[in-house]
């Protein structure tokens, strides 16, 4: 392994190239382009033997992934806001033709008002798609996720597009150490895609196909289950992960400081290691808080969120996104998961981060303040603006 | 944690400079380092900010700085009095200015007649680098050489360490 100063952007190709993915489509997007800027200078210089196609939109870049998938390549894109809902229409497209596509997402606010800097709205629109949903919190987990998500997609029992998103800047183009693997680490945890999807001469299958009311809702239900079944891959992936990197990762979620929490911050992605700071400092003060990161939202951590609240007084979501005329995504789906395990504690919503905007550390301890008064509400972080439950 | 704010204008090498010295303190064991610009378009002569955060132990705060240990100027048309109300109360400011200031706080040294005779371009982001290795005693010459050496193509080793090392010298006497 060598010790290198990556941005989270190049530190996922990294782990792209670890994965010898055979197709790159590509079409450039603020905050995503270097990714697949670094990846066609590999192939250029020969360090990636991949066929890496420039497309002309993203539309197409996610279409030329899935003919790839669809001859049995393994097969990379990536993009970012408003290249995400333009190739929307490909992306149920791939999760139902079982195709596991890896794509990464920068993270990135969607327009009007036009802005290029990150929040989550982008690909938590996308959470109905089909495809698992990962967060990075650090360049570190990005890069080995890259590695990681080919494994769980590619899975026999999976069969599933994998996103894995890194917030827009402040983790794409912020430069930090990460330990990058050598090839025979990777090849050692990674084994070549082999698949039955595929088209094949000696053995004619129907792809693509129509499946109509009789049938539909049969293909469905299979595609839920690929999704449901990568929870149990996740954990397999990362005990290999651990055995050959000796890095350790923590399934669907990640707890810091929550056996004996009373009020704990639920968020997701590289704002949860502010909250980490604001968690260690006023532990300092004798207050007994925690935090809880969702590193994945697809599959979703239902069990797991029930069991990390276990002694909670008093919930609070964190979240770059906001579902207009309710609340933010993340918060509807950690109620549902509480309401289903029959945990009844307050729960408050915070909308933040939205186009790019910082959260302070102020403004973490604010919601751990405010956690303790018990009210569940939802609110706009900096505006003081409040939606409703207050 | 140390917070260092670098001031700049495009095309400078503010940025690269922020890079240069989180790689080289994070190349020694349990030192962790975060480098970013101010986020936005890019234009050339524009001011920018960029900002390195140095750590014994992994930073998980990824905010702008908003008050530096120290803030360095690759351009003293970028800096006036406000620029002390962005420091801590024991910071530092180290700049590139043929003019005096008359202020504890204030480090200054002539980058460009550095970069003159070393680079042979009025190019100072190397030179501040090297001028912050004198007034900080967490980083070694030899760390700031080995990120150059790491993050810079190759035909521009030679020069820009000599510069390094022309800085250093002329600061730490």
């Amino acid at each position: 392994m060598a010790k290198k100063f990556l941005s989270g952007n190049e530190a996922f190709a990294y782990g792209v190239r670890l994965a010898r993915p055979q197709v790159i489509s590509a079409y450039p997007i603020t905050p995503q382009t270097i990714v697949v800027e670094k990846l066609s200078e590999f192939v250029e210089d020969g360090s990636l033997n991949a066929e890496f196609i420039h497309v002309e939109s993203e539309h197409s870049a996610l279409s030329c992934a899935m003919g790839a998938s669809a001859v049995g390549a393994r097969a990379f894109t990536a993009t970012s806001s408003q290249g995400l809902l333009y190739m929307a229409e490909c992306l149920p497209y791939a999760a139902g033709g079982r195709f596991p596509i890896v794509m990464m997402n920068a993270n990135r606010s969607t327009a009007l008002p036009w802005n290029i800097y990150g929040d989550q709205r982008d690909s938590l629109s996308q959470l109905d798609s089909g495809w698992i949903q990962a967060y990075a919190k650090n360049a570190q987990e990005a890069l080995d996720l890259a590695l990681m998500s080919f494994y769980i997609a590619e899975h026999k029992n999976v069969s599933t597009p994998f996103m894995a998103n890194l917030d827009g800047f402040v983790l794409t183009h912020t430069y930090e150490v990460a330990e990058v693997p050598t090839q025979e680490q990777a090849d050692a945890f990674l084994p070549k895609y082999e698949t039955e999807n595929k088209m094949d001469l000696r053995h004619p299958r129907n792809l693509g196909f129509s499946a109509g009311p009789d049938t539909n809702t049969f293909f469905k239900y299979k595609e839920h289950l690929g999704i449901l079944n990568a929870k149990a891959v996740i954990g397999e992936a990362e005990e290999k992960f651990e055995r050959i990197f000796g890095r350790r990762y923590s399934g669907l979620t990640e707890s810091y400081q929550i056996e004996d929490a009373e009020y704990i911050i639920i968020t997701l992605g590289s704002i949860s290691g502010l909250v980490r700071e604001a968690v260690d400092a006023l532990r300092k003060e004798g207050r007994r808080v925690g935090l809880l990161r969702l590193r994945y939202l697809r599959p979703f951590p239902n069990e797991e969120i029930a069991a990390a609240v276990r002694t909670a007084k008093a919930l609070a979501v964190l979240e770059k996104d906001i579902s207009f005329g309710n609340e933010g995504t993340v918060y509807t789906n950690v109620n549902s998961a509480l309401q289903k395990a029959d945990i009844h504690i307050p729960c408050s919503d915070y909308i933040g981060g939205l186009g790019g905007k910082n959260i302070s550390y102020e403004e973490i301890k604010h919601i751990f303040d405010r956690l303790e008064q018990l009210q569940p509400t939802v609110n706009f972080l900096g505006i003081g603006g409040e939606g409703y439950g207050n | 944690m140390t917070e260092i704010l670098w001031h700049g204008r495009g095309g400078q090498g503010a940025f690269t400079a922020a890079r240069l010295l989180g790689e080289a303190y994070s190349l020694k064991e349990y030192s962790y380092a975060l480098a970013f610009p101010s986020f936005g378009p890019e234009r050339r002569g524009a001011p920018i900010r960029a900002f390195t955060k140095l750590d014994r132990k992994p930073i998980g705060n990824r905010s702008e700085i908003t008050k530096s240990d120290y803030s360095i100027f690759l351009d003293d048309t970028l800096f006036n009095e406000n620029s002390l109300n962005e420091l801590k109360s024991n910071g530092k400011i180290l700049l590139n200015t043929k003019k005096t200031i008359d202020n504890p706080q204030v480090i200054t040294l002539d980058g460009d007649s550095i970069a003159a005779r070393t680079l042979g371009l009025p190019i100072t982001n190397t030179i501040l680098l090297g001028a912050f290795a004198a007034i900080f005693n967490e980083i070694s010459l030899e760390e700031i050489y080995e990120a150059i050496r790491q993050t810079m193509p190759q035909r521009l080793h030679e020069k820009n360490i000599a510069a390094v090392k022309a800085a250093y010298e002329e600061v730490a006497v």
